[in-house]
């Protein structure tokens, strides 16, 4: 429906012809699909939750009580902040040894490690070798798991608490935290914890069953027959972002 | 998936462009080839424009709710002595004795914001908009994902399903207000409203959310990857640049909203205290300790502030197009046009905390966000100035859609003003729980975006229907609107500035305010005789689907490339090749050009008698 006829001649003045740049239309500018780019903006969005939810740690934390006495000295009480590495000291089978943020520093070496097969999986992809998507898959799937396994456990010991338990203002022992009640400090310090690694854990569970349903489609031949591994490039894009944030979230909970 | 398929195949026919002015195009015929069904065509459509309309017309339902709403709150305070019983067959146990429910007040005025700002002017606005102008005037197909953006109309859908429902609840809709500060939200048994009422809210909201995140990343990546061949970015119409930023304003804040969203739906429902601390209820002291209500505020308008621009940037970028193609000249600065929408979306996420100028907080952090707001003021007066510049001396055609762009204008600056006076924290702290502020924003982002959907409405109506709205009807729309609107505004900045308070239900207890009884009469009186002069616009908008004046391709002789469809274009927008793109979107009134406007897609081969020196150098 142009106006201009088809059957002008054709004349090679520059005058006839669009420019033809990096951002002059009918081209992808940043080189990359459209599924790609969305996967690119919807991160960017989700870390502007998860930002949201670090900085709501951040003001609550810097409205309580700061501990001020010796490391050595700490014990868990509702009127300060605890220090996360007396919180988070246990491992399991290892009863009543003290060993502060073991358990969680091998948690995130799995889902580092994770990363680490999610690439090599992306890379196979690009080779457009089945076989080994598939193997590098299921092993990202497996690390994924563990992770989730570990986080459970981790929340399982937070919420039964220690043996002695923490003598709480109103004169009653309390062992362990939930939502309203927190033997280790602040009922704040157990809400933002349940709810950020919460909310971290559950972008995980939707990593894994996405890599379940890629390896699925692996097997199936799909992304075969459509040409291209993209799919599993832009799951792939999800679980680093997922990764990074535990980094994050790691930070703000377990070491500052 | 299978609506990418054109648009994939202009992504590759633009590498190998042979013929003038059109870009090679494989598959141009694709989509002609099969028949649809009722429910695809019209319901589960992934045809942006189909998706466009159904926007546009639950945004028209809301409208009406809305504004029902309003009407309803202005009775209660135009005639506080009055009695109501007239309403109970509509309001049902609402009208208690012939009085309206104080309960039911806030609520009423709640549901008209939430509605208002988010259900009518932010996916009415842009979900119409931005849907049926970024493909057709960037020269694609159709969105990058159709099938996504289908999704993004049905959690609107939903969204509103939920919203809709709660009207009708037993304990009544949310009554927090639209901006649902706890821990009046979050605690049920502190208003009926906080009960059922405020946890659908809640859960509407997250739908609304996801519908826009849906919807923001297509047209994001739809304007970045699918423009046609020389369709750079400095090509592009200003529309398209005002919903471009837009959608990166949405996709930013929104997920902040959801984040604090989702913090307060497990303070009211988990037991948890993130906004909740030293709480006593009827003498009862709650157990919830250590969170901070001001951390919600700040939440909330990070969102909250990027969003009123989320509402007026759509609104500026088509009375933008619209100005020009009516006053038969270029748009005034363009480039200064996009710089300016830059800089408003840049600010726009550093100056939240003047919302919050009365919550004590800390006088040097006010300075900060009061500089930063006051500067806000620079690009505003660079559009307003372009677009009154670009109004200087044209050749201008009153046409409905230019009489709202106008009148977009005139609210634009007058609304903008007061802005620079709220700005201030030393007047804010005055000013802030008056009517000067609800007369403010109701006149610079209500008011206008308003404005500019009808403008969009009147200018795009023959592309998406094939006929004309009516010009006499149009007129008498916009001039009971246009001094409705100030007739309402106006007096209450007068009644603002003498101390009259927001939100409250009943004023006659205080004798302070018995004086401007008279005044608050005519607002409502004015209110809702506009609200009713709407009806007008219902009937032209319906009545003309069906039987307006058919239109021709291009009737306002507009350069822009959805004027080169067919009357109503198909899915897949161009029955042959996309159109290249060769020069800038306002070349109107060119001189020694053959007619007063050269489309976008004419080569500069053709137009020897009217090219530039610099546009010669390339003979």
């Amino acid at each position: 429906m142009s106006t201009i006829s088809t059957t002008q001649a054709i004349s090679d003045s520059a005058l006839d012809k669009p420019r033809t740049g990096t951002w002059d239309g009918g081209n992808e500018p940043f080189k990359a699909s459209y599924g790609k780019l969305m996967m690119w903006f919807f991160l960017l969005s989700d870390a502007f939750t998860f930002a949201a939810f670090l900085t709501t740690y951040g003001l609550i934390r810097h409205r309580h009580g700061v501990y001020e006495g010796t490391p050595e000295a700490f014990k868990f009480s509702t009127n300060y902040w605890p220090i996360p590495e007396k919180v988070f000291d246990a491992f399991p089978g290892l009863h009543g040894t003290h060993l502060p943020l073991g358990f969680v520093a091998l948690m995130t070496m799995i889902l580092i490690f994770s990363s680490v097969t999610m690439v090599l999986a992306v890379e196979a992809g690009h080779r457009f070798d089945k076989k080994d998507v598939q193997k590098w898959l299921l092993w990202t799937i497996l690390f994924g798991a563990t992770f989730l396994s570990c986080q459970a456990w981790e929340w399982t010991h937070f919420i039964t608490g220690t043996e002695e338990g923490t003598l709480m203002n109103d004169g009653t022992v309390f062992h362990g935290a939930n939502l309203a009640m927190n033997q280790y400090g602040p009922v704040l310090f157990a809400d933002l914890f349940f709810f950020i690694t919460g909310f971290h854990g559950t972008h995980v569970f939707s990593g894994v069953c996405l890599l379940v349903w890629a390896f699925i489609a692996t097997t199936n031949g799909t992304f075969e027959k459509r040409g291209h591994y993209e799919m599993v490039e832009k799951i792939g894009l999800y679980w680093h972002f997922v990764d990074l944030v535990w980094v994050f979230v790691f930070t703000f909970f377990y070491l500052v | 998936m299978a609506a990418n398929l054109p648009t994939q195949s202009q992504v590759q026919g633009g590498a190998g462009v042979t013929e003038p002015g059109i870009a090679h195009d494989e598959h141009a015929h694709h989509d002609e080839h099969h028949e649809q069904s009722f429910l695809q065509k019209y319901i589960f459509s992934t045809d942006h424009k189909v998706i466009a309309k159904q926007f546009l017309i639950t945004g028209i339902l809301w409208a009406i709710i809305g504004g029902t709403l309003s009407s309803l709150f202005r009775l209660q305070l135009g005639w506080p002595e009055s009695t109501f019983e007239w309403l109970s067959p509509f309001l049902g146990k609402w009208i208690e004795a012939g009085k309206l429910n104080p309960e039911f007040y806030l609520a009423l005025v709640t549901m008209h914001g939430t509605i208002m700002v988010f259900f009518v002017l932010t996916a009415g606005l842009s979900g119409t908009f931005s849907n049926f102008l970024i493909p057709l005037q960037i020269g694609a197909r159709d969105m990058a994902s159709g099938f996504m953006n289908m999704l993004s109309y049905w959690f609107f859908f939903l969204s509103s399903v939920v919203m809709f429902a709660s009207l009708f609840i037993e304990t009544g809709p949310a009554a927090a207000g639209w901006t649902i500060y706890p821990p009046l939200s979050a605690l049920p048994q502190a208003i009926p409203g906080s009960g059922a009422g405020q946890t659908l809210w809640l859960v509407s909201m997250a739908l609304f959310i996801v519908s826009q995140l849906l919807g923001g990343v297509n047209y994001i990546t739809t304007v970045i990857n699918l423009r046609t061949q020389g369709m750079s970015m400095s090509k592009l119409p200003l529309t398209i640049w005002a919903f471009f930023l837009t959608a990166i304003l949405g996709l930013l804040s929104f997920p902040v909203l959801f984040s604090a969203a989702l913090l307060l739906i497990f303070d009211r429902s988990f037991g948890t205290s993130f906004f909740l601390s030293d709480i006593y209820i009827a003498g009862q002291a709650l157990p919830n300790t250590g969170g901070s209500p001001i951390l919600f505020q700040h939440l909330f308008w990070f969102l909250g502030h990027p969003e009123v621009y989320i509402v007026i940037m759509p609104a500026m970028g088509m009375v933008s197009e619209i100005l020009a193609t009516n006053a038969r000249k270029p748009i005034f600065g363009y480039r200064a046009m996009i710089g300016s929408l830059l800089g408003i979306s840049l600010l726009s996420f550093i100056v939240w905390a003047h919302h919050m100028f009365v919550t004590g907080m800390n006088p040097f952090l006010g300075s900060v966000f009061m500089f930063l707001t006051l500067i806000i003021a620079v690009p505003s007066a660079v559009k307003t100035f372009n677009w009154l510049a670009t109004l200087w001396r044209g050749n201008i055609r009153f046409t409905t859609a230019m009489l709202f762009s106008i009148g977009f204008v005139s609210l634009f600056i007058a609304g903008g003003l007061t802005g620079i006076v709220l700005g201030n924290a030393a007047l804010d702290i005055q000013m802030h729980n008056t009517y000067f502020v609800v007369a403010h924003f109701h006149l610079v982002m209500g008011s206008s975006a308003f404005f500019g959907l009808w403008a969009g409405v009147y200018h795009w109506f023959p592309k998406m229907f094939g006929r004309m709205m009516d010009e006499k009807l149009g007129y008498v729309h916009f001039w009971l609107t246009f001094l409705g609107v100030y007739l309402v505004f106006l007096p209450m900045h007068y009644v603002g500035i003498a101390g009259f308070p927001r939100r409250y239900y009943a004023w006659t207890g205080f004798d302070t305010f018995s004086q401007f009884a008279d005044l608050n009469k005519f607002i409502s009186a004015a209110a809702i005789i506009a609200f009713f002069a709407q009806f007008v616009f219902i009937f032209n908008f319906f009545y003309s689907i069906f039987r307006g004046r058919r239109a021709t391709e291009n009737p306002w002789n507009s350069t822009t490339l959805e004027w080169t469809t067919p009357v109503v274009p198909g899915h897949g927008n161009w029955p042959g090749a996309i159109p290249a793109v060769h020069r800038w979107p306002y070349d109107y009134s060119k001189p020694g050009a053959a007619e007063d406007f050269i489309p976008q897609h004419v080569p500069y081969s053709q137009t020897q008698s009217s090219n530039l020196p610099y546009e010669k150098e390339m003979e």
